[in-house]
């Protein structure tokens, strides 16, 4: 029961060693300013899926450089492709191409 | 019996084309969907077919969209079509009056001045040959454009022009022989035994002066037979099959016949119409302003035809139909682009499960901003001054939990998860009891018109305050700014508004004229449509379009679409970029 508005984070682990980062490799050979990322959550913040639902796309290219895949899977059918991450990120990434690669990616 | 063995080449290209032609196209019509073929069927006995009978006239005889372009240009190419098609029918009703026969071969008229005696005269053969030799100084003067158009395409209107295939380019030297050979042929064989008028004639004693043009005139007739032959046989393997194909489109499109997102029979025809004259080359701002020279329609519909590698232009592309806009034959370039965007992802109706649904509060108007518009506070703001000032009954549709309006998703080739959201969309707006829907962003706008089902009439804003203005419900004073507009690509081109901004943005301001008014108006770069320009090239493109644009010195650069409004002012510039909307709101005192 969550009564606080919060609760405890399970514990869980991530093992870099073990994940596979094929995607994150690839994805950065495809989108290269996906590397500037600085993660400011400007995207997440003007959201119009994530105004709506638990979608966060600072989080999703998070997941996928830490080669947590399956999550990344579930989780990017919500975008909307709307495009007005990408026209509010300071970095300059092409983040309506980064998710159109993963899709790409991720499903093949 | 008129008959000699140099019509042989001449008259089997020109009946294994006309076979060939016939088996294409038949096997084309016949793979036309149901819907389309009743389409057909409905219309082709109507005044459709006499309408683009006209069309086909103006189109690809006199090509009269050229003119637009360069009068040159124009002029030139009418001198091949109408030129080459004055000279077959002159050239048959002159066979027709000699020899009164309809039955008698497409050859005879062709190369009528090698079977015609010359001292033999019938009904206005004076007038005729006059004629015939005027048509072909018309072709003959066309041809040397086009030659000037080689080696110095800017006499001619065009700063580039297209890079052909060596296999076209052997078909050009082709068609380049053709009349001149005609020329020869004539004159050789007037200057032999007479015959012939003011240029053939002249010509025919001219070269009797210096060549031996009794040996030379047989030869020239075979020559020019062979060189016909060989355009002939070669047109259906080259951007010549453009002629007949153009023809046939024409007649589609009349009949009521769409390019939609989807590659169809249609979009074959379309395909096969580019005549690849590059007129769109100019007009692609990847072009100028990145150097971006393989991706224009001209190129990418090459490739398409001729099946090479075309992934990377299929994706680098604006959809901001400058190049629609200019192209002479009215190729749907931007759908036919777009039915070459694969649906990527793997969306159903329970993707989008999460949006909750909304029960707006009933009014008459409906304002949907847009994922833009939000992104704009401006915008919104002026417009929610401009309902309050009209008294307008509104609600905000869209004003928190909006979604998107699925026309991103589309422009990208996503088209089923367009549809799912659209059709939540299409609910929640035809359940608002609405009468009326206007929004602030033309990408919704385009869509909203095009693909929903809505039980409204949709008004994009620069529409909705000119209805205002005129009716009288705001009255914003007239300010001394001196301002130009940059109409979006999805407002003007993409929906055809070009009045409404142009008569509000005049009763507000003083609006200079600009050689980017209407069609002609630049792409801010912003466009969600191209899904392959880095960040940086983006960047380049708005500040190339912004250099244009002040060039005239403006108070303020208007537009009327959140997302260009983003997109330049994330540009660093001088000059203050306002909606319309904005400029309206603020003169409303």
């Amino acid at each position: 029961m969550n009564i606080w508005g919060f609760s405890i984070s399970e514990a869980r682990v991530i093992n870099y060693d073990k994940n596979d980062k094929s995607i994150a490799a690839q994805l950065s050979k495809e989108v290269p300013d996906s590397n500037l990322c600085i993660g400011c959550g400007g995207c997440s913040a003007t959201c119009t899926a994530g105004n709506l639902t638990d979608f966060n796309i600072r989080k999703l290219q998070m997941s996928i450089k830490r080669g947590e895949t399956t999550e990344a899977a579930r989780e990017l059918h919500k975008c909307m492709l709307c495009g007005k991450c990408l026209t509010v990120c300071p970095r300059g990434v092409d983040t309506r191409k980064m998710i159109l690669t993963l899709h790409k990616l991720l499903h093949n | 019996m008129y008959y000699d063995p140099f019509v042989l080449p001449f008259t089997l290209g020109l009946n294994i084309l006309l076979i060939y032609l016939l088996a294409r196209y038949t096997r084309w019509i016949r793979s036309f969907s149901k819907e389309e073929k009743r389409i057909i069927r409905k219309n082709i006995f109507t005044l459709k077919t006499w309408k683009a009978g006209k069309e086909v006239f103006l189109e690809s005889l006199v090509h009269h969209k050229i003119y637009r372009t360069s009068p040159f240009l124009g002029y030139m190419h009418m001198c091949f079509g109408l030129g080459w098609f004055l000279l077959i029918v002159i050239g048959k009703i002159e066979s027709l009056v000699y020899h009164t026969s309809l039955l008698n071969p497409p050859y005879f008229a062709i190369f009528f001045r090698f079977f015609h005696p010359a001292q033999e005269t019938f009904p206005y053969s004076t007038t005729f040959a006059f004629l015939m030799d005027l048509v072909l100084l018309m072709i003959l003067s066309g041809l040397t454009l086009a030659w000037i158009k080689r080696l110095y395409s800017k006499a001619l209107g065009m700063k580039k022009t297209t890079r052909h295939r060596p296999f076209d380019l052997l078909i050009l030297t082709v068609l380049w022989c053709i009349f001149p050979l005609r020329f020869l042929a004539e004159s050789f064989t007037s200057g032999v035994r007479g015959g012939g008028h003011f240029l053939t004639h002249t010509a025919g004693d001219f070269f009797s002066r210096f060549l031996p043009i009794e040996s030379l005139s047989y030869p020239a007739w075979w020559a020019y037979s062979s060189a016909l032959g060989l355009f002939f046989l070669l047109l259906p393997f080259s951007r010549y099959m453009h002629i007949p194909t153009e023809i046939v489109c024409i007649f589609l499109k009349n009949w009521g016949i769409k390019q939609g997102r989807t590659f169809t029979t249609f979009s074959q025809f379309q395909l096969y119409s580019c005549s690849r004259c590059g007129i769109c080359i100019d007009r692609c701002q990847l072009g100028n302003s990145l150097k971006i020279t393989d991706t224009q329609p001209v190129y990418f519909l090459k490739a398409l035809r001729h099946n090479t590698e075309h992934s990377v232009p299929t994706d680098n592309c604006l959809m901001c139909g400058r190049c629609e806009a200019a192209c002479p034959v009215g190729i749907s370039l931007n759908n036919l682009r777009l039915s070459q965007r694969k649906d990527g992802s793997r969306i159903t109706k329970a993707t989008y499960g999460y949006i909750p649904p909304i029960t707006p509060p009933q009014a008459k108007i409906a304002y949907f901003a847009g994922c833009m518009g939000h992104l704009t506070p401006g915008i919104i703001q002026a417009m929610l001054t401009i309902f309050a000032k009209a008294k307008a009954d509104y609600t905000f549709i869209d004003e928190k939990g909006g979604i998107c309006c699925g026309r991103p998703l589309l422009l990208s080739g996503n088209q089923k998860a367009a549809s799912v959201l659209r059709d939540k969309n299409n609910d929640l707006l035809n359940q608002s009891g609405a009468s009326l829907l206007v929004t602030s962003c033309p990408i919704c706008y385009k869509t909203f018109k095009e693909d929903y089902e809505l039980n409204m009439p949709v008004m994009h804003h620069t529409e909705y305050i000119r209805l205002l203005l005129r009716q009288g419900h705001i009255q914003p004073h007239h300010s001394e700014l001196r301002t130009i507009f940059h109409n979006p690509c999805e407002l003007g081109r993409g929906s055809d508004v070009y009045a409404a901004p142009e008569e509000v943005l005049k009763a507000v301001s003083h609006k200079l004229p600009t050689v980017y008014d209407g069609r002609d108006s630049l792409c801010c770069g912003g466009s969600l449509a191209n899904i392959h320009l880095t960040p940086l090239q983006r960047t380049q493109l708005s500040s190339d379009a912004l250099k244009a644009y002040l060039t005239y010195h403006p108070d303020v650069l208007v537009t009327a679409c959140p997302l260009c409004k983003k997109t330049f002012s994330k540009t660093e510039t001088s000059v203050p970029v306002k909606d319309i909307a904005e400029v309206v709101a603020e003169n409303l005192g």
